[in-house]
């Protein structure tokens, strides 16, 4: 790797709108391991159309890269639409679990007051623990693991990221219009041609 | 089940009921064959097992209407079916069982991917319940092939049956085509059902085969070629996938540009066209790799920039815009950063380009490809076609089979210095009439695509041109010949050498030549084991005849021709320089 490359490099979030189908997380996880990529994130779940799915994929690329790898994505028979953005193009968050003491908590006030600070709210409390729930970036769930590791912090665990894309008119009214007119045999839309250094479709 | 006619008679009374389509109760297996039909498959190459008895048990009452080729090995199957698909321009039919079965396919599916074949491939798989339990012939096929299908499925029910095997049809013959399994648990090939109709796939909402033709972009592309002055085509087999043959030769007689091919590409202009310039690539013609770094303007028509074709990219035709005319978005802007790309299928574009461009004839520049080709052929092509030394060579067998066949023939090969030689000095009068290896490059296609290519197109004649190398590895296709008397002309170019691999050697490694000495057999006498006749050919003066004999023969004929040992191909791009440094010896 040339050093203008890794100079190039940042977290994109690749957001994929697919089919909910079997094998295709697998058809999708290739397309980056084949060309030794990480996936530093990801999250798969239902969009707001039932039958559809949404992946928010992480990684730490060139935007050369990203692009192509896009592409491929799309490629897939299965995958409807793919999007990429720099972090400063999304809103993003993490969610973040942490179990506690209960008594650790009832003793000393100022961790009710730390967790408070950092926006923690209980989810679960029972006798023995209690379960905080907090969102945010990556260091803002990460500092509370540190702040609560003194008082005995038992669990922890980290949800994949979720990104929002700010300037994208987002893909809701499409999702519909493809679910209105289903069964459809005119090509969607042609964006990249469009402006093929923004946005990516074919 | 009812036909319509003793519906109305047993229900007089009844006003004419809701035209309602009629299912028909059937297995499984039987519901695979029936869809088979239904998409005008006539051949399947296949070899039973366990997983996949229920199918073969319904091909017993299909034997009329669906010709089953039994293949020795699944990865020849799997090789004819793509002889097959490219010499007939349909899908190629491929039945395997679980297990060994299926995974003796993943070379010819990786190879037909990366060359874009369209196949539907078959397998049984274990009971559904017996899924991940390790079962007797149980492999995760759907797994291991993900990455070199362009769409794979498990089927688990009957029911599924129709619409999976109608999307793979569309989707292995539509767009950028290429390769497509369907795994079939045995309990879905048993099972009963009452299907519908069969409706073939015509859309899949998520797909989109064909983008949109755009035409600001034509007219762009359009602009650069008519303000060219030394404008250059390179066309692959995009053009022969999107039988667009005729339109592209309307848009370079019209244009008057000098257009060469890749080695898929072959073909799809005649060899003798004047525009055709030759050959692109490692081992191309002098004049079109040298003067792709001098053109202004580099129209690349259905290829992919493969790095075999391109050198060192870096220094790749770095002084000219580039528009690129492809259907495979993902090809755009891979390799070669594009001036202008022209999405679409080139059947759709090329004519709105044409329609653009200038009538021109560009004499100075066509000058300079004869130039550099008249060079090409004191330097290399000469001696080869025509040499003077004692030992036959490679080009030689070609030149006297182009003066016996007239151009007409299929020509199929495998993989070595045999299939440079074929592919650049091949006459080809005719559209899909070379077929080899091109991107995996897979020792051991020729016999079975040869195989399949004359079930494709059985009033061609098909020659296969094989190294010593590599007809070993599938030579248990004769078996084949041999029981469906299928007419192939087997020519093997013995030079005693894995000579591709020993000619690197020479080059580049001071020949330390590493376990490139290979041993055949008598390949003459294990001909005729199966039944087929030969010949050994060992001096020139023996030569023409002997083609003579082999074309004339009735049937199919092994001719196996001794060449000299140590030849090298040339020219020769090496690895890792730019075309402009190709090297004429
Ligand atoms: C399955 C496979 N294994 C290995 C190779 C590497 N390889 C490329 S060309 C070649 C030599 C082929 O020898 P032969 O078939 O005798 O043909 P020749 O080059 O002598 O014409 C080899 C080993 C390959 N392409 N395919």
């Amino acid at each position: 790797m040339s050093q203008q490359a890794s100079i190039d490099r940042q977290e994109y979030n690749i957001t994929a709108y697919t089919e909910n189908q079997v094998g295709l997380l697998n058809r999708i996880a290739i397309i980056f391991s084949r060309r030794k990529i990480n996936i530093e994130s990801l999250n798969v779940s239902p969009s707001e159309i039932e039958g559809i799915h949404r992946f928010n994929i992480v990684i730490n690329e060139t935007e050369e890269v990203v692009g192509k790898l896009a592409r491929q994505i799309e490629k897939q028979i299965e995958v409807l639409k793919v999007y990429y953005n720099t972090n400063a193009d999304v809103i993003w968050q993490e969610m973040a679990l942490y179990k506690v003491p209960t008594d650790v908590i009832a003793e000393k006030a100022i961790v009710e007051r730390l967790l408070r600070e950092n926006g923690a709210r209980a989810v679960v409390i029972r006798k023995d623990y209690t379960v905080f729930e907090t969102t945010g970036h990556r260091e803002e769930t990460d500092n509370l693991i540190r702040v609560l590791q003194p008082y005995g912090l038992i669990e922890f665990v980290r949800s994949a990221r979720i990104a929002i894309i700010k300037a994208s008119d987002g893909f809701n009214s499409k999702l519909r219009e493809f679910e209105r007119r289903e069964p459809s045999t005119e090509p969607a839309e042609n964006e990249y041609l469009n402006s093929r250094d923004k946005v990516f479709t074919m | 089940m009812l036909t319509n006619e003793q519906s109305a008679q047993t229900l007089p009374e009844l006003a004419a009921p809701a035209v309602q389509p009629e299912t028909e109760t059937m297995t499984g297996a039987v519901a695979t064959l029936q869809a088979l039909l239904a998409e005008g498959v006539d051949t399947i190459f296949g070899y039973p097992g366990g997983a996949i008895i229920p199918i073969y048990d319904a091909l017993y009452d299909f034997k009329e209407q669906l010709n089953h080729v039994l293949v020795r090995h699944e990865q020849g199957g799997i090789h004819a079916a793509q002889g097959y698909a490219r010499s007939s321009g349909k899908v190629g039919v491929v039945f395997a069982t679980s297990g060994p079965g299926a995974t003796n396919l993943v070379t010819g599916l990786a190879d037909a991917l990366i060359d874009s074949t369209p196949l539907v491939c078959i397998t049984g798989q274990v009971f559904a319940h017996l899924l991940g339990t390790d079962a007797f012939q149980e492999t995760d096929i759907i797994n291991i092939t993900t990455p070199i299908t362009k769409w794979n499925y498990q089927v688990t029910n009957a029911e599924e049956i129709p619409e999976a095997l109608a999307k793979a049809f569309y989707i292995a013959r539509s767009g950028r085509p290429g390769p497509v399994l369907i795994d079939i648990t045995k309990n879905a090939q048993q099972q009963k059902h009452d299907f519908a109709p069969y409706v073939p796939c015509t859309h899949i909402r998520s797909y989109r085969p064909v983008p949109i033709v755009r035409p600001e972009y034509i007219r762009e592309a359009a602009a650069l070629i008519n303000q060219a002055k030394r404008p250059f085509v390179l066309w692959g087999q995009g053009v022969i996938l999107g039988k667009a043959e005729q339109e592209f030769k309307a848009f370079i007689e019209k244009s008057g540009i000098p257009a060469a091919w890749t080695i898929l590409g072959a073909g799809a202009l005649p060899t003798d066209h004047p525009l055709n310039v030759g050959m692109l690539g490692m081992h191309g013609n002098y004049g079109p790799n040298v003067l792709t770094n001098e053109c202004d303007v580099l129209i690349a028509i259905g290829m992919r920039f493969d790095d075999r074709v391109t050198g060192r990219l870096d220094k790749y035709a770095k002084q000219a815009k580039v528009i690129h005319l492809d259907i495979d978005p993902t090809e755009i802007d891979k390799n070669v950063a594009t001036t202008v790309p022209v999405w679409g299928d080139c059947k759709e574009t090329l004519p709105l380009l044409t329609a653009l461009v200038e009538a021109k004839l560009h004499p100075e520049w066509h000058e300079r490809f004869r130039v550099h080709m008249e060079q090409e052929v004191d330097a290399v092509i000469r001696e080869e076609l025509f040499p003077t030394s004692e030992e036959m060579t490679m080009g030689e067998v070609i030149q006297q089979l182009n003066e016996l066949t007239e151009g007409e023939a299929v020509i199929v090969t495998d993989v070595g210095q045999h299939q440079m030689v074929a592919c650049r000095y091949a006459k080809l009068n005719k559209t899909r009439s070379n077929i080899t290896s091109g991107g995996l490059g897979t020792m051991g296609f020729a016999l079975p695509a040869a195989i399949g290519a004359k079930f494709g197109t059985p009033h061609r004649p098909v020659v296969a041109i094989i190294g010593d190398g590599g007809v070993q590895m599938t030579i248990q296709e004769l078996g084949t010949i041999m029981q469906t008397g299928v007419d192939v002309k087997i020519i093997i170019l013995n030079n005693r050498f894995l000579g591709m691999v020993r000619q690197w050697q020479e080059l580049f490694n001071d020949r330390r030549y590493s376990f490139v000495d290979i041993q055949s057999p008598d390949y003459v006498t294990v001909a005729s084991g199966y039944g087929i006749s030969g010949k050994r050919v060992e001096a020139r003066a023996e030569l023409k005849q002997s083609l003579h004999q082999m074309l004339e023969h009735p049937g199919s004929f092994l001719l196996e021709i001794m060449v000299s040992k140590e030849n090298n191909i040339f020219p020769m791009v090496p690895q890792g320089c730019s075309v402009a440094e190709i090297r004429l010896r």
